[in-house]
């Protein structure tokens, strides 16, 4: 059984270094209002603040919000990746954590490495390690290519295996951020099923995106993320209606017809 | 429905409650578990589950290591073995020009040199990666709950392979001027066990601070410089007749002494033993208490 109880989470990002992109990051909290100090008086950008709330098996969360709401943030927080400032997150279920396309993808081994690579981080034992290698191979296509390196592959065959690595691996607890769903792939009908069988095996879904309509069509609850709260919490039609001022219209084109 | 709760309250709560932490590679059943403010008792349990998870994935951060080692030499002809043939061309020609400057016969000198310079380029190497551990590790820190240990362990396989490759010129050396250690060479093993120790301290240790202070990795190349004229590796430490006694004040010293001297046939003494594993325990003393404190931190400096 997966749950996800989260109380009073707050995540504060430090800034420390006066390089480039730091300073984009300064000034872009700046400009929203969400620069602190914390009590040693260092800079703060405070990400996530006073989150609470419960997922049980069989919910599906959506994220909505816009760029720099917090909604990465609280992915990584769930992932165990962020460790929070105050409060408390507790995550029960194996969890897989969607948040880089190319995780752990180095361009400089081959395909059939960066698979391996991939068992062993999620700490599969070798016979399951064969068996991804079985299943990727068999849908990324990748012929002859899986054995030369992946800096080489053109940018359609980067996005297969990543994709077909990160959908290998079929977890309780599904964390998904929007780049899963920005990309080429999901024209395709292979990949789409893909999707669509591993969202619908996990318990819990949380997913962070700018589509709308995947919103509406996946999940069972959304969060309005605003300034690193949550701002509305509810069903995602009352949400969305509230996040973009009117109504949302149902989509033809959607992820996963209802 | 945001009712914030006390950090004091929740860190009560969480120590009445024993719940696993396990990272995301664990497959059986999973729960994680992360309070803010816990108390040092708490920080300490989740410092010992990165150590002891970090090593169960052993073999995961060993394939890392030789990867990047077959990575880097990736379509080369010698592969690896042009570390050992730089090493050996820098012996050489160190070898010639030094026993030539300190009067002394190659003979003697060279398998000292061979030695002494294949085992500091390992201590310097790897200090120099430490300092990169967990930066170079960043876009695999931000996407995925891993031990740190695991980034260290990379580090710690990759320098020990280099070394390896590079123990070549050290046995080429020996088979010329046919010398032979003889038994007393089986004491650099607890040393090399040692070293594997506190190899991991110094990847946690200039890893983590190297993440929060981007300054520290030039700092660290300076004292590694000095490091390496004030101690003897490329002079004798008889060189410095009387002074010698002062010698296992200087870590470097001491911590090569202890694998150098059985190579070379000889029995380090019990002073340079207890050197060793007194700067040891405190580098692996302060790496831990450093570990400890700022671990749930680290995401967020890399």
């Amino acid at each position: 059984m997966g749950t996800i109880e989260v109380e009073g989470l707050a995540v504060d990002f430090p800034l420390y270094h006066g390089n480039a992109r730091s300073l984009k990051k300064t000034m872009v909290a700046a400009a929203s209002g969400r620069l602190g100090q914390d009590s040693q008086m260092r800079v703060v950008v405070q990400a996530l603040r006073d989150i609470s709330f419960t997922l049980k098996s069989g919910d599906r969360l959506g994220l909505v919000g816009g760029n720099g709401a917090g909604k990465t943030t609280l992915l990584r927080a769930l992932a165990g990746i962020y460790e929070p400032v105050r409060g408390r997150v507790r995550v029960e279920g194996r969890l897989n954590a969607l948040l880089d396309p190319n995780l752990g993808m180095n361009p400089d081994l081959t395909g059939r490495e960066n698979i391996m690579l991939r068992g062993l981080y999620s700490g599969l034992s070798r016979r399951r390690v064969q068996r991804l290698e079985e299943d990727v191979e068999d849908f990324a296509n990748l012929g002859e290519f899986i054995d030369l390196p992946v800096r080489i592959y053109s940018s359609g065959m980067v996005v297969r295996l990543g994709f077909a690595l990160a959908t290998a691996i079929r977890p309780q607890i599904l964390l998904m951020d929007e780049w899963f769903l920005a990309g080429d792939f999901v024209f395709m009908q292979k990949a789409r099923a893909r999707v669509e069988t591993m969202v619908r095996g996990a318990e819990i879904l949380v997913l962070s995106t700018h589509q709308h309509g995947t919103v509406t069509d996946w999940c069972t609850r959304a969060f309005w993320m605003d300034h690193g709260r949550i701002r509305e919490d509810g069903r995602p039609a009352r949400v969305l209606e509230q996040y973009l001022g009117h109504p949302v219209e149902p989509q033809a084109e959607t992820l996963l017809p209802a | 429905m945001t009712a914030a709760l006390q950090p004091g309250n929740v860190a009560e709560a969480h120590a009445s409650h024993a719940a696993a932490t396990p990272f995301q590679a664990s497959h059986d059943e999973a729960v994680m578990e992360f309070v803010a403010g816990l108390p040092l008792a708490g920080r300490h349990r989740l410092a010992v589950d990165d150590l002891r998870e970090g090593l169960r994935l052993r073999r995961l951060f060993a394939t890392l290591g030789w990867l990047d080692i077959k990575m880097r030499y990736r379509g080369s002809m010698l592969g690896p073995f042009w570390l050992t043939l730089s090493t050996a061309v820098m012996v050489g020609a160190l070898g010639v020009l030094y026993s030539t400057l300190f009067r002394m016969n190659l003979h003697e000198y060279l398998p000292f040199l061979a030695l002494s310079l294949v085992l500091w380029n390992f201590l310097s190497a790897l200090v120099g990666d430490s300092c990169i551990c967990f930066t170079a590790a960043e876009g695999m820190i931000r996407s995925i709950r891993m031990p740190y240990f695991l980034y260290a362990g990379q580090v710690i396989v990759r320098n020990f392979l280099v070394l390896a490759h590079n123990v070549v010129v050290i046995v080429v050396v020996y088979l010329i001027f046919s010398i032979w250690p003889g038994l007393r060479a089986v004491l650099a093993v607890p040393a090399l066990l040692l070293w594997v120790v506190d190899a991991f301290a110094v990847a946690i240790l200039l890893g983590t601070f190297c993440a929060r202070f981007r300054d520290i990795p030039p700092i660290v190349g300076s004292i590694m410089q000095i490091a390496f004229f004030v101690s003897p590796i490329i002079w004798k430490p008889e060189l410095i007749q009387h002074h010698a006694r002062w010698l296992p004040l200087n870590p470097f010293f001491s911590l090569l002494e202890i694998v150098r001297g059985p190579l070379l046939g000889e029995f380090p003494s019990w002073e340079i033993w207890a050197a060793s594993l007194f700067y040891s325990a405190l580098l692996c003393g302060t790496a831990w208490a450093l570990f400890v404190r700022v671990r749930g931190r680290l995401a967020f400096w890399v």
